[in-house]
C-alpha cells in the first residue's frame, strides 16, 4: 500500500474531518477565554491578595503547571467519577484545558502587570481611582501590550493541545483523523490532512495575532512619534 | 475659624522609611487661594510631604486635613480609623497632583487622558465632560493635540496635559511635585506659565520646585525643608532677602551662585 493522492484529497474535505476542525476551533476558543479569566483572577490574587487568597493562587499555579495536561484530562474524565463527580466529555475537555491554560496565563499576566510603570499607579490614584478602577482602566490595558505576544503563543499551543482530548474520546480534529484512518487504513493520508489543518489554523491565528498586536502597539508606535518641542 | 479657611492643615506629621526619618513632625497650614512653594535639597522630605498629603504614602502619626477631608482616616467616637482604599480614592478626587515624570496614561489619547476620570469615575456625561476637556486644552495652550498620544508630545506638552488632566476633576487643591525638573530648559517656561495662570485664577497650590523665579513671581509663601523639618516659612521677599535660618542662607547661596 503506497501513498494515494485520491484518498488524500478526499480526506481533506471529508465531513468527519471538517467537523473535527470546527470542534478544535471552538474548543480552543472557549478554553482560552475561560483560561484567560482564570489567569487574570489567579494573577491578581497572587499579586494583591491577602495570605489565604495568595496561597490558593500559588497552589493552583503550582499544581497545574507541575503536572501533564494529559493526566489532568484523564483524572477529570475517568478518575473523578470514582468520587461521584461526573463531567461529560465536552465539560471535561474545557475544564482541563482551561485550568491548565489559566495556570500558565497567570504567570504571563503577572509579568505584564509588573511591566507597567510604577508612576501609572500614582497617577491613577491621584485622580481618585480605587483599586478596581486602577486595574481595569489603567494597569491591565497597559499590561495587555506586554501580554499579547506570549498570549498569542499560548493560543497557538492551545490549538494543538486540544488534540490530547482525543484520548478521552472528544471528537476533535485528531480523533476525526483516527476514525478516518481506521476506515480504509489510510493512516498516513489521514494524519497528514489533520496536520495540514492544524498548520492552517495556526497560520490564520498568526495573522489575527499580528492585527491585535498592531492595535495595542498603536499608542506606542514609533512611526507616528513626531515629537515637537514647539508649544 | 482657621480650620474653615485652611485648605491644608498638617499637625505633627511624622513619616519614616525604615530607620530613615523623612518627615519629623511637620506642621503646616495653607489657606484657600494661597500658593506655597517648597524647596530644599533632595532627600529633605519635600516630595514625601506632597505624597503624604495626597495619600500616595501613609503617614506614621499626626493628622492631615486637606480639601475638607481628614486624609486617610475617619473619626469614630474620637478615635481615628483607617479608611478603605475606595474611601481614600473618594478623598483623592478633590486633590489634583502633577508629577515630575508626567505619568500620563500612554495607552489613550490626550483627550481620553483628561476625560477618563470624570467619565469613568464620576460617571458624568461624555458630551459635557468633553466640552470641559476642550476648554482645558485651550487653557493649557494645546487645543490641537486632542487626538495625539502622549508619546507623540514633548515633555513640556505632556506636563501641560497632566495639569489639564488633574484640573478636569475640579480639585480644591493642586500639588506639584517638581513639575519642571524632568524638562529641557526651553520647555520650563511653558509649564510655569500655565501654573502662574492657575495661581492667578485663585487655585490653592503647593509646589515643590527649585524654580526660584516662579517662587518670586507667584508664591505667597516660600518654605525650606531641611532634614525632614520645615526650617523657613516666609513671604518671598523675606525668604530671599532676609532669611532667618542658616540653612536657607546656605541654600540660597548655592542656588543663586551662577
Amino acid at each position: 500500500m503506497s501513498w494515494s493522492w485520491p484518498y488524500f484529497f478526499d480526506y481533506m474535505t471529508n465531513g468527519l474531518m471538517l467537523k473535527g476542525v470546527w470542534v478544535t476551533i471552538w474548543l480552543s476558543i472557549i478554553s482560552m477565554v475561560i483560561g484567560l479569566a482564570l489567569g487574570i483572577l489567579a494573577a491578581l490574587m497572587k499579586m494583591y491578595g491577602n495570605g489565604l487568597l495568595r496561597y490558593i493562587a500559588e497552589f493552583y499555579i503550582w499544581l497545574f503547571r507541575g503536572t501533564p495536561i494529559l493526566i489532568q484530562l484523564v483524572i477529570i474524565y475517568t478518575g473523578l467519577p470514582q468520587l461521584g463527580i461526573r463531567f461529560t466529555v465536552i465539560e471535561s475537555c474545557i475544564l482541563g484545558l482551561a485550568l491548565n491554560e489559566g495556570a500558565y496565563l497567570a504567570e504571563i499576566i503577572r509579568a505584564g502587570i509588573m511591566s507597567v510603570d510604577k508612576g501609572q499607579e500614582d497617577a491613577s490614584r491621584a485622580v481618585g481611582m480605587n483599586w478596581r478602577e486602577r486595574m481595569w482602566l489603567v494597569i491591565l490595558p497597559q499590561a495587555t501590550r506586554t501580554i499579547i505576544p506570549p498570549l498569542g503563543n499560548q493560543f497557538n499551543g492551545m490549538l494543538k493541545t486540544t488534540s490530547l482530548c482525543s484520548v478521552i474520546s472528544m471528537q476533535e480534529l485528531m480523533r476525526s483523523a483516527q476514525m478516518i484512518a481506521q476506515i480504509q487504513f489510510r493512516v498516513l493520508e489521514a494524519y497528514c490532512i489533520a496536520a495540514l489543518w492544524y498548520l492552517l489554523l495556526v497560520s490564520i491565528w498568526g495573522l489575527i495575532q499580528a492585527r491585535i498586536e498592531a492595535y495595542y502597539e498603536k499608542p506606542f508606535g514609533s512611526e507616528e512619534a513626531t515629537v515637537s518641542d514647539k508649544p | 475659624m482657621s480650620d474653615i479657611e485652611n485648605v491644608v492643615s498638617l499637625k505633627n506629621v511624622k513619616k519614616a522609611f525604615g530607620k530613615n526619618v523623612v518627615l519629623d513632625g511637620i506642621d503646616l497650614n495653607v489657606r484657600k487661594g494661597e500658593v506655597v512653594v517648597i524647596c530644599g535639597r533632595s532627600g529633605s522630605g519635600k516630595s514625601t510631604l506632597l505624597r503624604c498629603i495626597d495619600q500616595l504614602e501613609k503617614i506614621d502619626s499626626g493628622e492631615i486635613r486637606a480639601a475638607g477631608h481628614l486624609m486617610g482616616f475617619r473619626e469614630v467616637r474620637g478615635k481615628l480609623v483607617s479608611l478603605s482604599d475606595a474611601a481614600v480614592a473618594r478623598q483623592q478626587r478633590d486633590i489634583g497632583m502633577v508629577f515630575q515624570n508626567f505619568n500620563l496614561f500612554p495607552h489613550v489619547s490626550v483627550l481620553e487622558n483628561i476625560m477618563l476620570a470624570p467619565t469613568k469615575i464620576l460617571k458624568r456625561s461624555r458630551s459635557e465632560v468633553e466640552q470641559e476637556a476642550l476648554a482645558l486644552l485651550e487653557k493649557v495652550g494645546l487645543p490641537d493635540k486632542r487626538n495625539a498620544y502622549p508619546r507623540q508630545l514633548s515633555g513640556g506638552q505632556q506636563q501641560r496635559i497632566a495639569i489639564a488632566r488633574a484640573l478636569a476633576m475640579k480639585p480644591k487643591l493642586m500639588l506639584f511635585d517638581e513639575p519642571t525638573s524632568a524638562l529641557d530648559p526651553e520647555m520650563i517656561s511653558e509649564v510655569l506659565d500655565v501654573m502662574v495662570d492657575l495661581s492667578k485664577a485663585g487655585m490653592t497650590m503647593i509646589v515643590v520646585t527649585h524654580e526660584m523665579g516662579f517662587a518670586r513671581a507667584a508664591a505667597d509663601r516660600v518654605i525650606l525643608m531641611h532634614n525632614a523639618s520645615i526650617v523657613e516659612d516666609a513671604v518671598p521677599q523675606e525668604f530671599f532677602e532676609n532669611p532667618k535660618s542658616e540653612h536657607t542662607k546656605l541654600f540660597l547661596s548655592k542656588i543663586l551662585q551662577h
